[in-house]
Order: structure tokens, then C-alpha cells, then sequence
């Protein structure tokens, strides 16, 4: 499981380097979130646009770790690809995210604000 | 040069067989993604048929064989309305010898109570037909259809 990281004055983003997060890889994915993100920004912006595949376990694991981040950092999701936008539409978890359209997007929504 | 002859491969249907573990099923998915029916349908059929089968794959690896990984055959028919299954193992029985009824968990929650599983059974019926069960024999067989157009 690898993660890129870039990390800005407000907004760490977070870009999956991996084309799925399911049930063989949804623990090392969790640990590794924890590692890149234990120290930094509150604000957390995983980028999945490389993901094409995520099961329960892998949207399991995305919740974990914005539980893990606790209530005074935020994790916020950009580039959904369709399969794994169905996932998090089906199971209204689409409803606890800040979803954006890209990355990009997202750390230019965070140099504004 | 022909292309290599899948033995158990019975007109335009699937059969696969292997053994229940997280990463046997990824294996397993990606060869039957490669594969007819599968193979010709569109990228958000495709899509919705892997995701479907993970979860009835990962459930059996998970529920029907908690102590070490057992059998499990696979059999994808083309069928009018899209692609008929059936997934047989031989471990555990569903709990109460039926289907789970798959309500989905509520995000409506404090931040520390927000589910983190759960969500499967939903994701499977929510993308199926036809979902039966038995247990028979020793066995649970799982028959399901994904639509053509879900």
C-alpha cells in the first residue's frame, strides 16, 4: 500500500498510490494513514483517483480513520472514480464526507477559505 | 497462436474454483473480470459485478470459514437479464440457516459511533435480484442475478 503526501500550510493531501482499497489490503491501509497523518495540518484530503475498486472493508477502513483523526482534525475525500463513488452513495457514507471533484480543487478550496 | 484453453470454462459461463482467503479473492475477481461474461460488459457493469462478487467472496472467506480458509466455486451464467450466479461453499451455515436482512448501519451518529462494517449485505442487495439461499447438503449455495443495466 503506498501513499504520496504533500503537505501545505493548512491541508495535508493524501494520494493512494494503489488501484484498489479492499478486505486483503484495508488494515495497511489504515496503519499507513496513521503514520502520514500523525503529525501535520488538521485538515486531511485523501485523493482516491486512482482507486478504480473499494469494497466494504476499504470504505470501513476510510471511516476508521476519520474517527481516528478525532474530532478536531478533518478528513475530506477528492477524485472519486464512479465504482468507488457508488460505494459511498449506496451506503450514504457520502453524507458524513466533504467530497471533492479533485485534489486540486480541494487544496485551492483550503488556500481560500 | 489459439488463446489457452480454460478447462473449466462451459460455453460462454464462468466455473472457478479456489479457496476462500482475502487474497486468493482478489486473484479470483481479477480472473474473472478477464473472462466472458464479464469481460463484455461496460466499465460500471464490470464495476458493479466486482464489487458485488468481493463481498459475497469476502463474506464466505470471513463468516463461512472463520478458523482456516476453505473451497469455494464460483459459476457465472449469461442469462437474458444479465449475468446469473451462483457461489457455493461448504462451511458454517448462515446464521438462523437465512440470508441476513442487510439494514443498512446510520451515519446519523457521534463521530466515535460511526460504523465501520456492516455495509456489505446492503452494497449486495442493492445491486442484485433474485437473491436465494439454501443450505443443503453440507453446503450454502448462494444464487443471485446482476442486472444488465444496474
Amino acid at each position: 500500500m503506498q501513499l504520496q503526501t504533500q503537505t501545505r500550510s493548512k491541508v495535508i493531501a493524501v494520494t493512494v498510490i494503489e488501484d484498489r482499497i479492499d478486505a486483503a489490503t484495508a488494515i495497511q491501509f489504515k496503519e499507513k494513514m496513521r503514520e502520514v497523518t500523525k503529525a501535520g495540518p488538521p485538515r486531511v484530503v485523501l485523493d482516491l483517483c486512482r482507486v478504480q475498486f473499494l469494497d466494504s472493508s476499504g470504505l470501513g477502513a476510510i471511516v476508521a480513520v476519520k474517527k481516528m483523526l478525532g474530532p478536531d482534525r478533518v478528513l475530506e475525500l477528492a477524485g472519486l472514480t464512479p465504482t468507488v463513488e457508488k460505494v459511498f452513495r449506496l451506503t450514504r457514507m457520502d453524507s458524513i464526507f466533504y467530497i471533492h471533484p479533485s485534489v486540486e480543487v480541494a487544496v485551492a478550496h483550503a488556500a481560500s477559505a | 497462436m489459439l488463446p489457452a484453453r480454460d478447462p473449466d470454462r462451459r460455453g460462454d459461463g464462468l466455473h472457478l474454483v479456489f479457496m476462500a482467503s482475502p487474497p486468493a479473492v482478489r486473484d479470483s475477481l481479477a480472473q474473472m473480470l478477464a473472462a466472458q461474461p464479464l469481460r463484455d460488459l461496460s466499465p460500471d457493469g464490470r464495476g458493479t459485478a466486482e464489487l458485488v462478487l468481493a463481498e459475497v467472496l469476502n463474506n464466505i472467506a470471513e463468516h463461512s470459514y472463520p478458523v482456516a480458509p476453505g473451497p469455494v466455486s464460483v459459476t457465472l451464467t449469461p442469462v437474458d437479464g444479465g449475468t446469473q450466479c451462483l457461489v457455493v461453499d461448504q462451511g458454517v451455515p448462515m446464521p438462523g440457516g437465512h440470508l441476513p436482512e442487510g439494514h443498512l448501519p446510520s451515519a446519523d451518529t457521534a463521530l466515535e459511533d460511526l460504523p465501520e462494517g456492516g455495509f456489505g449485505w446492503h452494497l449486495i442487495y442493492s445491486l442484485t435480484q433474485d437473491m436465494a439461499y439454501v443450505r443443503i447438503h453440507g453446503s450454502n449455495r448462494l444464487s443471485f442475478l446482476l442486472p444488465r443495466d444496474s
